[in-house]
């Protein structure tokens, strides 16, 4: 079938530049791994097509047995509906173009054929995560991107930063993925199953099901729903969780572009629409994840206002739509969160390509405060950036703007505290958005050069192969807002979901959407441009106020510049501790009070024989002979112990 | 007489010897002898390995019960009698060991250079003790082979070890032999009690409770220094440190797991209410291990030590398993042991790889092998994703299940006990860090060598397993389930019946 197909492409090319990339070369290995690439994102795009536009019917692809154990049966299975069938043609259309784009932007690299190979792998695993049938499949996908990303960020693994990052991701998302593990095996014990379908079906007979912890019983679904969550949030870079994100930035930036842009970071909020079934009657962990989202959505938006790396700006702006998806989530509104997952997609991806194109034509220079004045000599890239920010920050009619707006009025709509908490810092953040924004635009591309005459020299737009790619995004962030807005959001959303999605039947957030006052559908557009506004006077009007304003509160600067001393923090209560815990364990635990006993005992021994010890010094005869004494004393005991008897 | 129709179990327990004999027999001049007992060893445990298959053939996999069984009387007055048989706990170890052997054969073909004739004979001794101890169905006959396999692997760390073989073959031996002191007489008891060492006949004997608490704690004194269990594991770092290559494959892939088997075949089964009572304890015990000794594997400056201590945190995963009596718990940690098996014998090649190279295990020595080894770098990859229990590799399986398992006894359970999943992680990422990533800057390792045909040979079996029992394990925990769910329906009944006892007692 072709959703198979879709799924084991990029597989297949991956093994192939993986495997044979040195043999056959760097150009054979893109070949084949673009190809299968563009055989997974046709038919991916055909399955999308066929099931939600031309009455197909969802069903599941069966691959065979993967674990038996008693009672706990897992099969490896495609699912297929629309949930999965978006997420399929949305991944491998953007896993195209991106490998695509990586063939000019990796083109001075000296082991291509691997990189092409983990970037399939990544999309691989990436496909096995949105068509899992279970959740072990779906852990099986979701412990995989983190296996290629880990790969990718430390693709350049002669760098140290470059390791320690790839390190770090890969840990504290396996912290999210043990919240995660045990999640499932509640959703065990409590179905008696880990198949979405069995699950699903049965989400009405344990609603009172309790599960005691910590001294009081809570109803059981509260808790697989927090469970799941603390994955969401490890593998979506969330407020606590999130600090790995910045740091993978180390990596190629087609890699950002992908992985921690446009797909994986995605994975937690894909997870909770998945599980919007069970979510529904889970309250509590709903207004714990709306709350986590919005603070991470301000949080990542004030750190992101004084970033300096073109990179990091966007990876915390990514950090902070994350957390606008997990608002609309937690207030019910899957839909919506969804829908912002898609267009954040396209103008994310966007966004960091075309960072990535200025890069390649600063020659490897990050620092903003080292670009400037170069928007005239790389037309193109410059455009597609202003289309980025354009949706990235709001505006109409490109995509953002339908998708932000959307969360928003939800978040209203909801009419709980925990909605309000998300409105405001969703508002807040819509502004320094827009300002960061045209920051990093009027910084990176306007006013005077502040790179030295040779790297300005040397300033060129990009190939056609990595150009048109930008093209094809930018494309898509204009259009993806508009014309899935009504489909997605609409009183027809079911035409389009079908059960993918499932709400409550007391969840009325998507129709109380409809008669929100007027002002609340406008503020998002109203304090974008507000913002866009302040940049430009910050930057382009009056340069020396922000320098300024930033020696004038010299202490929330530095907080803001030093990411809220996250890193610091875990460095100072986590890593360190740990560290000296292990050599404490180590040195003193096992060496002196473990190891004190017997080597006492020992050296009484050897002190007591000497002699013996000078015979041990490798004669397989006195060994032999020492060894037939023991055993005949020991057959001695055993034979007198039987005699007694 | 049994499913093979010849007596199949004796033959493979036996075969090795015979090659032994051969070997002892071989005379001439030194280089001769070697290539001798070289080929002759490796023959031999193919030969055996290819006979075990037939056990994976012929092995009926709903029958829960001893297969292949094969008695011959030996003290009848006493109720011993040789008995050899396998059910499905124990015959995919039987294999464990039959493969792992010639794998072992092949690795130190050339890194063992003096007294290869006598290092073969260990290893062939080895062989034998290992799969009779498997195959065991008479108490007497598997202690005789539990501690007969003390004395080759006492020789083979003693004698082709490292600088400090000697402290570690005695500390090795003196731990292993004061718990199996203790076992002894736990076998005495039980043969007064029942009046027989059968081990079918005793697994249907009921002991009093009382007893029950005293001869668990006998086999645990034993058992626990086998597996090893936090705080009697020490003996370990050291032992794999000074043992050869071979020596620690064999010695993390095989020796390891008689501890553990011990318990799934003796006190789980025969002391049913001891078990359930002292279960707190294993579990305290095995929570120790796994977070106690990550840390301590995250402060490792030698390669060996450091993957000897995640054994230990492996082998922790694996009691958790057992003593939650329930199908998941224990296919769990069956899984876990088998994939253990495979992966830190693997793991233990891949240190011995670069170790015939440049002569060093410590992890500071090496740094950017990604550049010249590619493919070991691949290799080792896969091993470091197994031991870390990636989802698609042997290592998840059985991890999970016993999460799942241990999910039912204990909210806190399975959560320290499945911290392994980010500690394991840290050290072993870490550890792979510093010895493939980076840039090298020493002269010695700039002309280094990928793996040779031969490594390849000994590597790529153990590729194809962990990604088989993986991606579809269902092939290999078929074995067990029947036998699994015997055992747990086995121990809900007797702790039934010791509750209505205790209920009739008091009146």
């Amino acid at each position: 079938m072709l959703f198979a197909v879709a799924v084991f492409a990029p597989l297949f090319g991956s093994a192939v530049a993986g495997f044979f990339g040195r043999a056959i070369g760097d150009r054979a290995a893109q070949t084949v791994s673009i190809g299968c690439m563009l055989l997974a994102s046709v038919c991916g795009v055909d399955a999308f097509v066929q099931l939600v536009y031309q009455g197909g019917s969802p069903g599941v692809v069966s691959l065979g047995t993967w674990v038996d154990a008693g009672s706990f049966h897992v099969d490896w299975a495609l699912r297929y509906d629309a949930l999965s069938a978006v997420m399929v043609a949305m991944v491998t259309c953007v896993a195209t173009l991106i490998h695509i784009y990586s063939v000019g932007y990796m083109s001075h690299d000296a082991t291509r054929w691997r990189f092409f190979s983990y970037l399939s792998l990544f999309s691989f695993a990436m496909l096995m995560l949105v068509t899992g049938d279970n959740l072990l499949q779906l852990f099986f996908g979701w412990e995989g991107v983190g296996l290629a990303s880990y790969l990718l960020i430390g693709y350049w693994y002669d760098r140290p930063s470059a390791c320690a990052a790839a390190i770090k991701a890969f840990i504290v998302n396996r912290i999210g993925d043990l919240g995660f593990a045990l999640g499932i095996a509640l959703v065990f014990w409590t179905f008696g199953s880990v198949d979405l379908s069995t699950i699903f079906a049965a989400v009405g007979q344990h609603q009172n099901d309790t599960y005691h912890l910590l001294g009081t019983s809570w109803r059981a679904y509260e808790v697989i729903g927090i469970l799941l969550f603390i994955g969401a949030m490890g593998k979506s870079a969330q407020l606590g969780l999130h600090v790995w994100l910045p740091d993978a930035m180390e990596g190629p930036t087609p890699v950002s572009a992908l992985i921690h842009a446009a797909t994986m970071v995605t994975a937690g909020v894909f997870l909770m629409a998945r599980f919007s079934p069970l979510m529904e009657y889970a309250p509590h962990a709903l207004a714990f994840v709306t709350f986590i989202g919005a603070s991470t959505a301000l949080f990542a938006a004030t750190v992101g206002c004084v970033q300096n790396d073109i990179k990091r700006v966007i990876a915390y702006s990514t950090c902070s739509q994350l957390g606008y998806m997990f608002i609309a989530a937690g207030v019910g509104a899957y839909q919506a969160s969804m829908f912002h997952l898609l267009t954040h997609a396209f103008f994310k991806a966007l966004l960091f390509l075309a960072a990535g194109s200025v890069i390649h034509a600063m020659s490897d220079e990050q620092d903003i405060r080292r670009m400037g004045g170069i928007w005239k000599k790389i037309p193109l890239t410059y455009a597609v950036f202003w289309v980025g920010s354009l949706a990235l920050a709001g505006v109409f009619p490109f995509a953002g703007y339908y998708s932000k707006d959307a969360i928003l009025e939800a978040a209203w709509a909801a009419h709980s505290a925990i909605g309000q908490y998300g409105f405001w810092c969703g508002l807040i953040a819509a502004f320094l958005t827009a300002f960061y924004s045209w920051r990093l635009i009027i910084l990176t591309f306007h006013g005077r050069p502040r790179a030295d005459a040779r790297t300005m020299k040397h300033v060129h737009e990009s190939p056609l192969v990595m150009t048109v790619p930008l093209v094809l995004l930018a494309i898509g962030a204009l259009v993806t807002g508009f014309s899935f807005h009504d489909q997605l959001l609409g009183p027809e959303w079911r035409q389009f979901w079908g059960h993918s999605i499932q709400i409550a039947p007391g969840n009325h957030v998507l129709h109380a959407m409809e008669g929100l006052p007027d002002w609340i559908g406008l503020s998002p557009s109203v304090i974008g441009l507000a913002g866009i506004l302040l940049a430009y006077m910050f930057y382009v009007e009056a340069p020396s106020v922000p320098r300024l304003l930033a020696e004038a509160f010299q202490p929330i600067y530095r907080f803001l510049l030093n990411k809220w001393y996250f890193d610091e923090l875990y460095n100072a209560v986590l890593v360190r501790p740990s560290l000296r815990l292990a050599r404490l364990a180590w040195q003193v635990g096992d060496a002196t009070i473990i190891d004190g006993m017997p080597n006492g005992l020992a050296a009484l021994t050897a002190d007591g024989s000497a002699q013996v010890v000078k015979l041990q010094t490798g004669s397989i005869a006195v060994y032999a002979f020492a060894m037939l004494i023991g055993v005949v004393v020991l057959s001695l005991i055993v034979l007198l112990l039987l005699v007694v008897r | 007489m049994n499913a093979a129709g010849f007596p199949l179990l004796s033959l493979l327990t036996w075969l090795p010897l015979v090659g032994a004999a051969v070997i002892l027999s071989v005379r001439g001049d030194e280089a001769a002898v070697a290539a001798n007992a070289r080929w002759t060893a490796l023959w031999t445990s193919l030969i055996v390995f290819a006979l075990s298959l037939l056990l994976w053939v012929r092995f009926d996999q709903s029958d829960p019960a001893f297969q292949f069984v094969e008695t011959v009387s030996w003290l009848p007055q006493w109720g011993i009698t040789y008995k050899l048989g396998v059910d499905g706990i124990s015959v995919l170890f039987v294999l464990l060991s039959t493969a792992l052997t010639p794998i072992c054969i092949v690795a130190s073909w050339e890194s063992i250079t003096v007294r290869v004739r006598e290092f073969m004979l260990a290893f062939l001794l080895l062989e034998t003790m290992m799969v009779g101890m498997f195959c065991a169905l008479d108490f007497v006959v598997f202690y005789m082979f539990f501690e007969g396999v003390l004395i080759p692997m006492y020789f083979i760390i003693g004698v082709w070890g490292g600088p400090r073989r000697v402290y570690a073959a005695i500390k090795f031996f003196l731990y292993t032999l004061a718990g199996s002191v203790l076992m002894l007489l736990a076998l005495l008891l039980m043969w007064y009690v029942a009046g027989t060492t059968d081990i079918p006949t005793l697994l249907r004997t009921p002991f009093p409770v009382a007893m029950q608490t005293w001869l668990f704690l006998a086999f645990l004194a034993s058992f626990a220094v086998k597996v090893p269990m936090w705080p009697v594991h020490t003996w370990l770092p050291d032992a794999h440190v000074e043992a050869p290559t071979a020596g620690s494959v064999i010695l993390a892939g095989v020796l390891l797991k008689m501890g553990a088997y011990g318990f799934l075949r003796f006190s789980l089964p025969m002391l049913p209410n001891a078990s359930a009572s002292l279960a707190p304890l294993i579990f305290a015990l095995s929570v120790m291990a796994v977070v106690y000794t990550s840390y301590v594997a995250l402060a490792q400056q030698d390669m060996k030590k450091l993957i000897a201590y995640s054994s230990v945190a492996h082998m922790g995963v694996v009691t958790i398993g057992i003593f939650t009596f329930n199908i998941q718990g224990i296919s769990g940690a069956l899984f876990q042991m088998l994939s253990h098996g495979i992966v830190s014998a693997a793991l233990f090649l891949c240190v011995g790889v670069i170790y015939d190279r440049i002569h060093t295990r410590e992890i500071a020595r090496y740094g950017g092998l990604a550049d010249r080894m590619p493919a070991y770098a691949f290799v080792f990859m896969l091993f470091t994703l197994a031991s870390v229990g990636l989802p698609g590799t042997s290592g998840f399986i059985g991890e999970f299940l016993v999460l799942v398992g241990a999910f039912k006894v204990n909210f806190w359970l399975a959560l320290l006990g499945s911290l392994g999943m980010i500690l394991g992680a840290a050290y072993m990422l870490y550890l792979y860090r510093r010895v493939i990533f980076g840039v090298i800057t020493r002269a010695d390792l700039r002309d280094i060598l990928d793996l040779s045909p031969r490594e390849v040979a000994v590597f790529a079996p153990l590729v194809v397993l962990t990604l088989w029992m993986g991606i579809y394990p269902s092939s290999f925990s078929g074995f067990w389930d029947a036998s699994v769910s015997a055992m747990v329906e086995h121990h809900r009944a007797a702790l039934e019946a010791a509750v209505k006892l205790a209920g009739v007692l008091p009146q």
